[in-house]
């Protein structure tokens, strides 16, 4: 008796087991594999994007971006510019948050307070807050003055969540994180969230949109590539995220994965060492010091002229790139048309050496980081044989990302400690002025110019054009400026730009996720077959 | 024993206070964190702001000091990541990561020993050859691959297991654990496994080896005189004594792997401390880092003060006290 009642448990076990193991497969759940894990559920603790991204399902943004990063209206149905320095929003009516309290002005009020003053945070908001004042008109309208024209600020506030100042009002990030605080108006509703493991999400029934597909979506970080592949796999999870290169021609071929891909609005470039006579990790071949060699344009078109950009992405991304010839591809505003990759030509760029006094070359040395961008190393190895091959004999330096941000930017005094770096940057606005602004700009602290420029470029003109442009309201003639901006940039040899990664999505067969510019994993953004 | 006890918590005082010397300085000198957290398009404005806001404006020395003083209270110091007491962002994750630890032990235990017995008592037998050779592909396949292979075989090409995660908890006891529950139970059993490869090659050489050197001692022998049963002689006679080295390394083996199965945790996405230490040290979150540490100091003069006391329980000829501690 005893024994059949033991197998009765194990049979019972083992169906449990079945239905477990089932469960993913019902329609109206999701679950999906991440490969950075968001930090917490208050969307002003971390102003960085795992967290951005994850927590659009919850809470909502007065203007979204759709996956080319184009404006689309979001809490704010319409926007416009009343005079140079005023945008007047008109806010969505019928909204409501998540625990039925009705969305208005004074949310938005609260937000722009609450925002720039999370305490202990890491990496605020106050810089999309900065320079703007908010003024309720009535409980559906507000206008946002700046001091200058701002024709970006509809842009920029596609940063900013909008939060309950019901839930909100004296909330920590820690009532956020139990979910007390974390009501939005999102899509989903905040189901739970234990730190490293996985966070929950709940259909919201009374969505003002387009209602949500699932009931129930769980977010797992996975972290190591190759594990998320086999969650994928072994179907533990529905879709990941960032599919690490070497797996995309498997899963290509594989009948039960549907891939999407998209060029990111990120670029990988070389920053070089402009501003010192000497700087420290070149030298002569026999050791001795030179004059810094990079302050020569046309020493800087050798290099850029000696790295086979077709090579690099066909070998060591495996084709999910784009070769690059500026700061962002084509389809982004404010590009050139003019301004194509600088193509591979080894001779040219001995004659250029030559020209410029370098008949034998020099000895430099290339840092980076390892493990930030996909396939870092590789590129910088690969690169550093290019480049050697031009008569420049490279080494390479990589850094844990901690160590080589910490030192690229302010190492040596406080300066950038480097001569040549590999890096990557992504535009947060979609358009060339996110580029130009930073990574080119003159360094100026006091008007937060060339804040990442790791090579102190500088260029009078360059930085009167980028102004220029951003503080044009007008999209047509602020994208000729822009334009006009990256040539000239360009043709110094600023940077030389590498290539624009290509960002990968997988899912099970029957679900496709739409590919996303600034490379949010989003749920609103999957489609069924 | 209780001056014993005492005599070695006051001894761990100052072993933790030079630890967290070591590991702050260190830490300070790999890097800037504010790099790590801050967004990428942050002005200098921005980025100094954040440095105060971490305190990191502050001369290292005057941090510490800052430390110390809250270590004393009980308060290791707050999380840059996610902004909250790095002792309970660390506890938060405990209990996972020990019953992953259990469960690696108790598998070496239930397979070392019984395997390191046989092989110890049949040494020429084939299935003995067998069980050394596995427990050197054992001791020398590194966990990263181990883990990839599982999750390839038991995951995806067989589809009996899961890949990645801790399954659903259940509290019994007070106690809520992953272990209570199927779903649970079927997660664990991968990731464990991993660890418990290496741990399972080393008690069965150490059984082995214990097991040959003491099979010709003479109590063995004059056991078997006295026409005690096989049963007895080993399970009794031979194992208490072998057991010795087998505790002392298993203990040893404990700390490590709750203290650091970050590649395991990394691989099966297993929301312990070893993955949160990885991440700590990624994005040097230091107060994280130094708390971690601490309290790992804490657990292994803990578990020395266990395996000591068992040692006394398995060898009455051992004396908590005597001598140097």
């Amino acid at each position: 008796m005893i024994k059949f009642r033991q197998i009765g448990q194990i049979s019972a076990a083992i169906f449990g087991l079945a239905i477990g193991a089932a469960a993913p497969l019902m329609a109206e759940d999701l679950k999906i594999g991440l490969a950075a894990e968001p930090s917490a559920m208050d969307p002003h603790f971390h102003n960085l994007t795992p967290n951005n991204a994850l927590l659009s399902h919850i809470f909502e943004r007065l203007v979204e971006t759709d996956p080319a990063g184009k404006l689309v209206p979001g809490l704010a149905e319409s926007w416009k510019v009343l005079d140079g320095n005023i945008w007047e929003f008109k806010l969505r009516a019928g909204v409501k948050w998540h625990d039925g309290a009705p969305f208005t002005a004074d949310d938005v009020v609260f937000t722009f307070e609450r925002a720039p003053n999370v305490p202990n945070s890491p990496s605020s908001f106050a810089s999309s807050i900065k320079g703007k004042t908010l003024k309720k008109i009535d409980d559906l309208t507000i206008q946002v003055s700046t001091p200058a024209p701002a024709p970006l600020l509809p842009t920029e506030l596609t940063n900013l969540l909008i939060v309950s100042k019901k839930s909100g009002d004296g909330a920590k990030t820690e009532d956020y994180n139990s979910g007390k605080a974390a009501v939005g108006t999102g899509p989903f509703k905040f189901g739970s969230f234990v730190p490293g493991d996985k966070i929950e999400m709940v259909k919201n029934p009374d969505y003002w949109g387009t209602k949500a597909a699932y009931d129930k979506v769980t977010f797992k970080p996975i972290k190591a590539g190759p594990a998320r592949v086999a969650a994928l796999l072994a179907g533990d999870v529905d879709i990941i995220d960032d599919v690490p290169t070497a797996d995309i021609e498997r899963l290509k071929k594989e009948p039960k994965i549907s891939l999407s891909q998209g060029v990111s609005n990120r670029v990988i470039y070389f920053h070089m060492d402009q501003f010192r006579e000497e700087t420290p990790f070149i030298k002569a071949k026999d050791g001795s010091a030179i004059k810094n060699p990079l302050r020569d344009k046309r020493v800087r078109l050798a290099l850029s002229k000696a790295i086979n950009r077709d090579a690099i992405v066909s070998r060591v991304m495996e084709g999910v790139a784009l070769p690059a010839g500026q700061f962002l591809a084509d389809q982004f505003f404010g590009v050139s048309a003019k301004v194509k990759p600088v193509p591979f030509d080894l001779e040219g760029a001995k004659k250029l050496l030559t020209e410029a006094g370098f008949p034998n070359g020099f000895k430099m040395t290339l840092h980076g980081p390892n493990g930030r961008y996909t396939n870092d190393v590789k590129i910088a190895e690969a690169v550093a044989q290019m480049l050697t091959r031009l008569g420049i004999e490279t080494s390479i330096e990589t850094l844990p990302p901690a160590v080589f941000f910490t030192r690229a930017s302010a190492g040596a005094a406080g300066l950038p400690e480097f001569s040549f770096i590999l890096v990557g940057w992504s535009s947060d606005t979609s358009e060339t002025s996110g580029s130009l602004k930073p990574l080119v700009g003159t360094f100026d602290k006091d008007k937060g110019t060339g804040t990442a420029n790791r090579g102190r470029y500088s260029n009078a003109q360059v930085d009167q054009l980028t102004a220029d442009a951003l503080a044009t309201v007008d999209d047509v003639k602020r994208a000729a400026l822009l334009s006009q901006a990256v040539e000239l940039a360009m043709d110094d040899v600023a940077i030389i730009p590498s290539h624009y990664p290509i960002n990968t999505w997988g899912a099970k067969k029957g679900l496709k996720i739409a590919a996303r510019s600034n490379e949010y994993t989003l749920v609103m953004g999957v489609t069924k077959d | 024993m209780t001056a014993f006890v005492l005599r070695r918590l006051t001894q761990s005082i100052g072993v933790v206070f030079v630890m967290s010397l070591i590991v702050f300085f260190g830490v300070h000198v790999v890097g800037d964190p504010v790099y790590m957290l801050i967004n990428p398009q942050a002005d200098q404005k921005d980025i100094e702001a954040a440095i105060k806001a971490l305190g990191l404006d502050r001369p290292i020395w005057e941090q510490y000091w800052h430390f110390l003083t809250g270590a004393l209270r009980g308060d290791l110091g707050r999380s840059f990541i996610f902004g909250e007491s790095a002792l309970k962002v660390i506890v938060q994750r405990m209990p996972a990561t020990i019953e992953l630890a259990l469960t690696a032990v108790t598998m070496a235990v239930v397979f070392g020993i019984p395997l390191g017995l046989y092989a110890g008592l049949k040494p020429e037998g084939v299935f003995s050859k067998i069980i050394m050779a596995g427990s050197i592909v054992g001791f020398s396949l590194p966990t990263f691959w181990v883990g990839l292979m599982l999750i390839m075989v038991f995951a995806v090409i067989l589809g009996w297991l899961p890949s990645t995660g801790r399954g659903e908890t259940a509290t019994y006891l007070g106690i809520t654990s992953s272990l209570f529950t199927l779903n649970g139970l079927s997660h664990i059993l991968l990731p464990a496994l991993n660890l418990a490869l290496l741990k399972i090659s080393l008690v069965i050489r150490l059984t082995r080896a214990g097991t040959r050197e003491a099979i010709h001692q003479d109590y063995i022998k004059f056991a078997r005189a006295k026409g005690l049963s096989n049963r007895r002689v080993v399970g009794v006679h031979l194992l208490k004594n072998i057991l010795i080295p087998v505790v002392t390394v298993l203990g040893l083996e404990f700390g490590n792997l709750v203290a650091f199965s970050v590649v395991t945790e990394t691989i099966f996405s297993w929301p312990g401390m070893g993955k949160l230490l990885i991440q700590a040290i990624q994005s040097l979150d230091r107060p994280v880092i130094v708390a971690y540490l601490i309290l790992i100091v804490l657990m292994f003069v803990v578990i020395n003060l266990v395996v000591d006391v068992l040692y006394s329980i398995l060898d009455p000829r051992v004396r908590l006290g005597e001598g140097s501690a």
